[in-house]
């Protein structure tokens, strides 16, 4: 200890002490952003990745057009647009903007993920809920749904991960999140290696704490038989 | 007459599959459907509940005719139970909800009731020591059975069989061929498309050989598989037999 009280290694340590101190309050804010903006994506994206392989054309070309147009215009633009364009009509913070707009710009990605998973079910799980007497709304609800969920929870996991690196995003529009108080900590003191170098550690725990969840998460979902099937 | 088709044509793009078949059977009554493959035997018995629309004809089953009326189309569907080929049980549910889930969903059974069905029938195909196992689990004569007393717990009036056995090992096709022989002693309406020869001698009252299209020929299994009178069905036998 005493070593570490007088020097350049200790002087170091303190910095990065203070910079831990300064950032960890902030953490909640991040992962509430991300928790509430992948839970609006995923209730959007199911609906709209069912809305996606709707046989009525009207459904279909609307919601293959808002996947294009999300997944085609940077999720930078997405949060300009609603905080300052939006936002500024209906009064929203930049809480409420940022969550909205990481939530509808994954909604996109949630969307097709959903399609794909409900796509590969076998056209047999059709058939057979339907030929025991099951409506459509009661074939994709039973059926199909649950078993095209528990496929796609490696892929959402993904989507999770990446969208809990895009609430970084949403310090341009003032959101005080872990980026933004690292801006705040730099501007205040000057220590820019040191800062990012906390800020993007703090992300790297949360980011591997999610994966661990996620397997923990596959591990419960797992179903006998789902993914080893044949014909 | 509990299944009535006339003159029932099903095209895919410009490819005539079923070419004006009619076909009448009555309650009870085992009818073995066979021919080469491509002649049209899967997809005649996917007309009769609907999972294949028809281009023309008419089928009327238990009275009720199917159209583009959904509600009729969903009556017919309970009304005959389906028997695939590749069996097409739920992977997510085991056995007993693989049984039970139909009835609650689509017959509005309540849980007790469904359950007490389900167990019965899988007594039935005897499999009640696999209720708790999941499908993947299971043999793919197991599967099969499962899917038989899935398909009863619907109380159909008619089962209709698409190739039940095509698709198991030779030492599995036996104990579902049994499965299928009680059900018909016990006088449920059959429309079975099989090869299966000794089963059709066995329980079949009527067999139909079905070839680009068309009911080539159709009378009592011994006359036909002993005496076809057709050259196609005759010289189908020859390879079949």
């Amino acid at each position: 200890m005493l070593i570490l009280e007088s020097g350049w290694l200790a002087d170091q340590l303190k910095i990065l002490w203070q910079i831990l101190l300064y950032l960890l309050p902030v953490m909640p804010v991040t992962i509430e952003l991300t928790l509430l903006s992948f839970g609006l994506a995923i209730l959007v994206g199911v609906f709209v990745g069912i809305a996606r392989i709707s046989h009525h054309p009207i459904i279909e070309k609307s919601s293959k057009a808002y996947v294009d147009i999300l997944r085609g215009v940077p999720l930078l633009v997405q949060i300009f647009f609603i905080y300052f364009g939006l936002g500024k009509v209906l009064h929203l913070s930049s809480f409420v903007a940022g969550v909205f707009a990481i939530g509808i710009g994954y909604s996109a990605y949630l969307a097709e993920t959903v399609r794909a998973g409900i796509q590969s079910i076998p056209k047999g799980q059709y058939e057979a809920a339907l030929s025991l007497g099951m409506s459509r709304a009661q074939m994709m609800r039973h059926i199909i749904l649950p078993q095209s969920l528990r496929l796609v929870v490696p892929p959402m996991a993904n989507d999770f991960i990446a969208c809990l690196k895009d609430t970084s995003l949403v310090s341009v529009i003032g959101m005080r999140e872990l980026t933004r108080a690292g801006r705040e900590f730099y501007s205040q003191f000057f220590v820019d290696f040191q800062t990012w170098l906390v800020v993007g550690l703090l992300y790297l725990v949360m980011t591997l704490g999610l994966s661990r969840l996620v397997v923990w998460v596959e591990k419960k979902f797992k179903v006998h038989g789902l993914g080893e099937r044949g014909g | 007459m509990i299944i009535e088709i006339s003159n029932l044509v099903k095209r895919f793009g410009r490819h005539t599959v079923l070419d004006g078949v009619s076909l009448s059977i009555e309650a009870g009554e085992v009818v073995v459907i066979f021919g080469p493959s491509g002649s049209g035997k899967s997809t005649f018995l996917r007309c009769i509940n609907g999972l294949e629309r028809a281009d023309g004809g008419k089928i009327v089953v238990d009275g009720i005719e199917l159209n583009h009326n959904k509600e009729h189309v969903r009556q017919v569907r309970a009304e005959c139970g389906l028997v695939f080929q590749q069996f097409n049980l739920f992977p997510h549910l085991s056995v007993l909800e693989n049984i039970c889930l139909p009835q609650r969903v689509a017959r509005k059974r309540n849980p007790e009731e469904s359950e007490a069905i389900a167990k019965r029938l899988l007594e039935r195909v005897g499999l009640l020591e696999k209720k708790d196992a999941f499908p993947a689990q299971l043999s793919g004569g197991q599967q099969q059975r499962v899917a038989i007393a899935r398909a009863l717990g619907m109380n159909p009036k008619i089962m209709l069989f698409d190739e039940p056995t095509s698709a198991l090992d030779p030492e599995m096709i036996g104990e579902v061929l049994d499965v299928m022989k009680k059900l018909a002693k016990e006088g449920m309406t059959m429309v079975v498309v099989s090869h299966e020869i000794g089963f059709a001698r066995e329980v079949a009252q009527r067999m139909i050989f079905l070839d680009e299209g068309k009911v080539v020929e159709e009378g009592r299994p011994e006359e036909i598989l002993n005496h076809p009178k057709s050259k196609r069905a005759a010289e189908f036998l020859g390879k079949v037999l």
